[in-house]
């Protein structure tokens, strides 16, 4: 009985939707529980339009909860419930259509249902209508943000008369670029679309590009003489230049106008299909070892007239002179696409611009990154004229203590704030017992202390993953250092990054500081300049050496941080910077933070703009830029800044 | 006339005779040629190590002897291998498509070949065109000319810009260091015509000889490196003799005086660096046919840091110490991430050498440049000083 | 100079290093000998010591349930180090030191390609667990990991019909497997319709870090109007990288999806993945699979690894193998490689996901394809699961793999062209 009583719902429901009004949500639901049950975004369209038609007022609550993955069903009879957590793990189930408390379940009976995010994003478009003059700024905002995402003819109406009584500024501003861009879509007159097409003129935003450019899709047609009237041209071809001559004789054959080309495997198919007693047209199969004999047995079948005759370059070259090719608009408007055309390239300039801008942007993160990972290098190696192969190590050391920090603090700040210092101390501390233990009995014999400390280093780096293990472990940012500034779509840069470049410029500063203004830079420089001269004025140029090791290890430990929080943390970090630290330091000049600076500066920006010219292709850029590196150092032996005079070492 | 060679450097003597016997012993104890107790992937370890040792007597001649810390010599190993697996791969896979195009009912023409050689060879880096530098791929006398020129040429140019320029000490360690990280990048490339991060492969499989097991063909290539080595050590030896290496070791001394002695410093450095990098690919080329496969991650920078490392635990400036130091630290890694060393349980922990070993050989090296820094090479010196005395 | 004395040193000496080597070339019979061959050290060490422990842990269970053929299985772990050469060398080692009965390992392709020549000639038995870029059927392996037709195409399906992906952006690592899927898929997506200048492909090194550029020219692609896609095969530890810079940009899965087709639990348990949710993967097995094995499965895994451990596909793959392996011994009752290897074919082992996988003559396997998107608890939720898909070792939709065929059964050969009814050649391609 019931099922007849459902049926004659459905039939009601599909015959007169304005009846429906009366019928209950759930009843209407049950009627398409299939394809609720295992949505699809092409099958669930209809659906979703009886939903709506129906007018029922737990539609929009329902579409929301289904959307957010808070739908779920009992699997007993298949009936739809939201749910709410009850005591002992039952779940409390809420009608849908009523709202009202429908009894317990065990979380077991029940089915979460869980749309896919693309049928969350038709449901987002269904509910467009309900959300568009919501109350709730949020939900009018979500509701833009679908309708930005998959926007159609019918929505344009809607959102026109939800711009109104819109009172919130930046919604509603929001709301009227998307008018706009609804109306270069969707527009039905030809000068509220030609003024909405010009009014993006210099926009770089990637939503008018994408409104625009579907205007000016083309693709290429083939006419007998000249372009037909009724057609939109973009521009005209000329087979050999503007299009390949291949490419057009097979728009030809396509087109029915010119016989098709035999193409070489279906000739060797030909010719193996008329063997006979081991010739071929008279020619022996065991001769047929080069194209030219192969051709001359097609030809010699062909002239029999067993198989087709190939095509000759001169047929194909008569039959592309007689006909016109041209790259057609799919829209017919010549209005429309010249106002798309000239507002494109106007835009594409302002792009451009901004193109540099973040490029310049990506050049400036890049160097500061290799600034902070090399400068500690630059003070070990500029005072000492020790080359420390585990520097790498006191970067990842610094990235291990941020993530020790963050498994007892975990708040994100605090955790960040507590690892910067106590990673600089950590590092230090290696870093002077390294110092203390190793190199300090290497002191004259640098190539001696790279092998030393290059066997620190994959030490270090085995201890690192017996203690950690060799997975990746996370370092995560504090939610105020997520997301990017967005100047537009096309200049953007995270915060994360902004925050490695204020910390690269805090410690340019500081060591500027330590080093010209504080009696330690001053022994330091001593010591940098002629250690004998200054240990006979009183200065110990042990301790300073120890000091200085310290110090540019410790700040490898903070610049390990600071790479973990935007990369990974695994014992491997630390290798991956080392040569490019290197490479940092020769090319900016040794004993110099300047020289560093300019070399981190270099080497970013440079690999940057390698990288635009080839965007697919990272690794040649890096390979073009070493081999730059390489002839640079030809001509600046010592470095962009070189020391002078005795300091230089020989 | 100055004495022979041998009279000046008796440890060639000994260095040749001690090598013939091992080489000896080892055949006779091999599967291939003997009693089968040592095992062809003994032979195949052991004919490997000796082409690393070979390599390590060239960075000793251009470190030890001449002071030039290149950290770029395993890029010339490298492509000393590219250049004869070029050959090997080429025509093994030349042999497998002639075999299956002849099953066809035309014969294949010899586009046809060569396309089907170019999709097999090429297939996993998404090509089927040869490339230009595999024009000799299919003349082993050319690729075997090549794996002299190729890396020769790249040591002559780099050296000669380098030199001339001045460039010295850590420096040149670095600029060494970038010229092979370049190269390594460079062939990661898929289109760099060198089947990018799959490198050459098979090559174990010499085109032609698919009926000889690898017993005897793994001793064949033990054979040849360990007649490679001895030469490479005479040659070597006689290199750092006479007056030619008194000058060279002089320039590691004190360069500037040497030039203002009127030598010119930049083309003897010049000619070590390029006899080192054709004495490197030389034992590349006999290298990776018996490691099997060749790739970038090979000439990465840390290959040539382990190197030098080497050549300083064996002890620099003595040529036998090469020897030493590469045979011990490759054998010993390989038995000690061979999963035969029994783990030590401590109770509370268990040590697994396959985790400890590298935390074993880091603190080695710390060890042996603070206590020995003469190397093993410098023990050795020690023990015959002490036989001399008594 | 007393040459005789250090002639003896040196003979002993020499002695000692070969009898080293071959020490244990005396294997106890009561045992049967498992070769583990995944790297400890290096930069695969990451994805595959995981592996390393699972087939530990499955040894040990297998042993606690009386072991094979009333043998005690005993495994022999050695450390390639994430270096090819070496990998063929330890192959060797494995096989003739070793005498190992199996062997499962490998992560890589290059790792496989390295071996297959050792393993083809010693006529040794490979478990290779990892998805993989297909081409290939060799005699001695059985990959238990999802060929492209497993993992890449049906993802592409899901982008084309369900997320309606109209523009691809392909990224991937710069190595065999991104190169031959993307390869793959370019095709696929041509014969689906897609114009060629709507595939965007990028390589990067391994490891690559940097990923601001990338991320940037993919929102750009958008400039067209098109809905973009981007099916990642980045490998490794670049990924954190990668979805880091994502989820900075405040690129939702809903304006720009990405299916990930190396990116499972492990991946993701080092980072935060609250920006990511959303964001898709295609795995044969995912941890959230709701099934009574699998949670099982994921018990004993904690106990034996830890409790913050997670499980992944290559562990399911690994499973499968060792099972299939035991069941196969059993059945053959020997270890002898030929027979077991017959005796693989046709097993059915159930696995993690509620369906059953069965090891067909090509020495693939049928795989459920589930696609799952990123919680933010770092789990997958999954949201479209396939009946098991049979693995398909040459591709279809390469028009000169197309032609292949493989079966070890009826035609015995890995690589027989249809249309000239020949073997090509019985060692694969390496």
């Amino acid at each position: 009985m019931p099922r007849i009583f459902y049926l004659l719902i459905a039939v009601v429901i599909a015959l007169a939707p304005a009846y429906a009004q009366d019928a209950d949500l759930n009843s209407l639901l049950e009627t398409h529980q299939a394809k609720i049950e295992k949505p699809s975004r092409r099958t669930i369209g209809p659906v979703l339009d009886a939903l709506v038609a129906s007018q029922l007022p737990g539609v929009a609550v329902f579409l929301e909860k289904w959307r957010e993955k808070d739908l779920w069903q009992r699997k007993a009879d298949g009936r739809f419930f939201f749910v709410e957590k009850a005591d002992g793990g039952q779940l409390m189930l809420i009608d849908v259509g009523s709202g009202a408390e429908a009894g317990l379940a065990d979380k077991k009976d029940l089915k979460n249902l869980k749309p896919n995010s693309g049928v969350r994003g038709v449901i987002a478009g269904a509910l467009v209508q309900f959300q568009l003059s919501d109350p709730d700024p949020e939900r009018r905002l979500q509701a833009l943000t679908a309708l930005e995402r998959d926007p159609d003819a019918s929505h344009l109406s809607i959102l026109r008369a939800a711009i109104e009584s819109e009172t919130d500024p930046a919604i509603k501003a929001r709301k009227e670029r998307l008018q706009r861009l609804l109306t270069i879509q969707f527009g039905s007159d030809q000068q509220t679309r030609v003024a909405a097409i010009e009014s993006f003129a210099g926009d770089p935003g990637v939503d008018a590009r994408a409104a625009l450019n579907p205007l000016l899709s083309t693709s290429v047609a083939v006419f007998n003489e000249k372009p037909d009237e009724d057609v939109n041209v973009a521009r005209l071809l000329v087979p050999g230049s503007d299009i390949e001559t291949e490419a057009a004789y097979q728009l030809l054959v396509d087109a029915g106008k010119a016989r098709p080309i035999v193409p070489l495997d279906a000739r060797k198919a030909a010719l193996v299909e008329n063997i006979e007693n081991g010739m071929v047209a008279g020619i022996p199969v065991a001769e047929l070892v080069t194209q030219s004999a192969r051709d001359r047995a097609y030809l010699a079948l062909a002239a029999d007239g067993t198989v087709p005759p190939l095509v000759t370059k001169e047929e194909q070259r008569a039959a592309l002179a007689d006909h016109v090719f041209a790259e057609v608009y799919a829209e017919p408007d010549q209005v429309l696409t010249t106002a798309a055309r000239e507002t494109l390239a106007n835009i594409s300039g302002t792009v451009g611009f901004y193109q540099f801008v973040d490029l310049a942007l990506d050049g400036l993160s890049l160097a500061s990154i290799y600034f902070l990972a090399a400068i500690g290098l630059a003070i070990t190696f500029g005072v000492m004229g020790v080359i420390n192969m585990a520097h790498g190590e006191f970067i990842m050391i610094g990235a291990y203590t941020g993530y020790v920090v963050q498994q007892y603090i975990p708040n994100y700040t605090v955790s960040i704030i507590v690892a910067l210092p106590l990673a600089f101390a950590v590092a230090f501390l290696a870093g002077v017992a390294l110092e203390r233990l190793v190199i300090r009995y290497l002191a004259h014999r640098p190539l001696e202390t790279l092998l030393a400390t290059f066997g620190v280093s994959i030490a270090l780096q085995q201890i690192a993953k017996n203690i950690f293990g060799t997975q990746a472990r996370p370092l995560t940012s504090p939610s105020w250092l997520d997301g990017a500034w967005v100047l537009n779509d096309v200049v953007s840069i995270s915060y994360i990054r902004i925050a490695i470049f204020v910390l690269a410029l805090a410690f340019l500063g500081l060591l500027l500081f330590v080093l010209n203004k504080t009696r330690l830079g001053l022994e330091v420089r001593a010591v940098t300049q002629n250690p004998r001269m200054a240990s006979s004025m009183g200065i110990n140029p042990d301790r300073i050496n120890m000091l200085t090791f310290g110090l540019g290890s410790g700040i490898a430990g903070i610049a390990g941080v600071a790479i973990g929080l935007f990369a990974k943390v695994t014992s491997e970090l630390g290798s991956g910077y080392i040569v490019q630290s290197f490479m940092t330091v020769v090319v900016g000049g040794v004993g110099n933070i300047w020289g560093t600076l300019a070399g981190a500066g270099m080497i970013g920006s440079l690999q940057k703009v390698i990288e635009f010219f080839n965007p697919s292709n990272t690794l040649a850029a890096q390979t073009y830029m070493i081999i730059f590196i390489i002839i640079f150092i030809q001509f600046r032996p010592k470095g962009i800044i070189a020391l002078k005079g005795r300091a230089a070492g020989d | 006339m100055e004495r022979s060679l041998f009279a000046r450097q008796p440890s060639v003597l000994i260095f040749i005779a001690l090598l013939a016997v091992f080489t000896i012993v080892m055949v006779i104890l091999s599967e291939g040629f003997g009693l089968g107790l040592v095992s062809t992937s003994t032979i195949k370890i052991l004919g490997k190590t000796l082409c690393l040792c070979l390599v390590a007597i060239a960075m000793d001649l251009v470190w030890g002897y001449c002071g030039i810390l290149s950290l770029g010599h395993f890029a010339f190993f490298g492509l000393g291998g590219y250049m004869i697996g070029m050959w090997l791969m080429y025509e093994r896979t030349k042999d497998i498509v002639i075999a299956s195009l002849a099953g066809g009912e035309l014969p294949p023409t010899s586009e046809e070949v060569r396309e089907a050689i170019g999709s097999q060879i090429f297939g996993v880096v998404g090509g089927s065109d040869i490339p230009a530098i595999w024009y000799f791929a299919d003349s082993l006398y050319a690729q075997l000319a090549l794996v002299v020129l190729v890396p020769g040429l790249l040591a002559l140019v780099f050296g000669w810009l380098a030199f001339r320029s001045r460039v010295t000490g850590v420096y040149l360690s670095i600029l060494t260091q970038a010229m092979t990280l370049a190269l390594s990048l460079y062939l990661f490339q898929n289109d760099s015509g060198l089947r990018g991060n799959n490198g050459l492969s098979g090559l174990q499989n010499i085109p032609g000889l698919t009926e000889v097991p690898q017993s005897v063909v793994s001793v064949w290539f033990f054979l040849a490196s360990a007649l490679a080595l001895g030469l490479g050590y005479v040659v070597a030896a006689w290199v750092v003799s006479g007056k030619f290496g008194n000058v060279i070791r002089a320039i590691r001394d004190d360069e500037a005086r040497i030039r203002f002695m009127g030598y010119p410093v930049e083309a003897y450095k010049l000619v070590v660096f390029t006899l080192t990098a054709v004495i490197a690919a030389i034992a590349g080329a006999l290298y990776y046919p018996q490691a099997g496969i060749i790739n970038p991650a090979e000439i990465a920078p840390i290959a040539s840091i382990y190197l030098a490392v080497w050549v300083a635990i064996g002890g620099r400036g003595r040529l036998y110490g090469a020897v030493i130091g590469a045979a011990t630290v490759s054998l010993l890694s390989s038995w000690f991430t061979g999963g035969q060393v029994p783990s030590i349980p401590l109770g509370f922990y268990t040590v697994n050498w396959v985790d400890w070993w590298q935390v074993l050989l880091g603190l080695g090296f710390v060890l042996v440049t603070l206590f020995a820094p003469k190397g093993i090479g410098g023990l050795f010196d020690r023990l015959v000083r002490k036989d001399a005395a008594s | 100079m007393n040459f005789t004395t250090k002639m003896k040193i040196a003979g002993a000496a020499a002695f000692l290093t070969s009898t080293i080597l071959t020490h244990s070339a005396t294997a106890a019979e009561d045992t049967i000998k498992v070769g583990v061959l995944h790297s400890l050290s290096g930069t695969m060490a990451i994805s595959e010591t995981t592996l390393k422990d699972t087939v530990l842990m499955l040894i040990e269970q297998q042993n606690a349930k009386g072991g094979v053929l009333g043998k005690k299985l005993e495994a022999v772990v050695v450390d390639p180090a994430s270096d090819w050469p070496l990998f063929a060398e330890k192959a060797r080692e494995l096989l003739t030191v070793d005498k190992v009965d199996v062997m499962f390992g490998c992560w890589t392709s290059v790792s496989r390609k390295s071996v297959l020549p050792v393993i083809e000639e010693l006529n040794g038995l490979l478990f290779y667990p990892v998805q993989y870029e297909g081409e290939e059927s060799s005699k001695n392996v059985f990959y238990t990991g999802a060929a492209p037709n497993q993992q890449a195409i049906p993802a592409t399906d899901y982008f084309l019909e369900e997320l309606g992906v109209e523009k691809f952006a392909l990224l991937g690592t710069d190595y065999v497997y991104p190169r031959t899927t993307n390869k793959i898929l370019e095709q696929y997506l041509k014969d689906k319709g897609i114009p060629a200048e709507d595939i965007f492909v990028n390589y990067t090194p391994f490891g690559h870090s940097d990923w601001s550029k990338i991320v940037g020219d993919v929102v750009a692609l958008g400039a067209d109007g098109k809905k973009v896609g981007v099916i990642s095969t980045i490998n490794g530890d670049a990924n954190i990288g990668f979805y880091k810079e994502l989820a900075a940009a405040g690129i939702s899965a809903d304006d720009i999806p990405v299916v990930a087709f190396s990116v499972g639990e492990e991946e993701l348990s080092g980072l935060d993945t609250t920006n990511l949710v959303g964001h898709l993967a295609a795995w044969n097995y995912f941890q959230s699979a709701d099934v009574p094995v699998n949670a099982e499965f994921i018990e004993e895994w904690k106990a034996f690894a830890g409790e913050e451990r997670v499980t992944n596909d290559p562990m399911e793959a690994t499973y499968i193998g060792f099972n299939m392996w035991v069941q196969a011994v059993e059945e053959a009752g020997t270890t002898d490689v030929d027979a077991v290897a017959e005796a693989v074919v046709g097993q059915k082992v159930a696995n993690l996901t509620g369906t059953e996988a069965e090891m067909l003559p090509n020495h693939h396997l049928t795989k459920p394809v589930l696609i799952g998107e990123i919680q933010a608890d770092g789990q997958f939720d999954i949201v479209s699961q396939t009946e098991p898909v049979p693995g398909d070792a040459w591709t279809d939709f390469l028009p000169e793999s197309a032609l292949l065929e493989s079966d070890w059964i009826e035609l015995k050969c890995g690589m027989y062209n249809t249309d000239t009814k020949t073997c090509v050649q019985l060692n694969s391609n390496y």
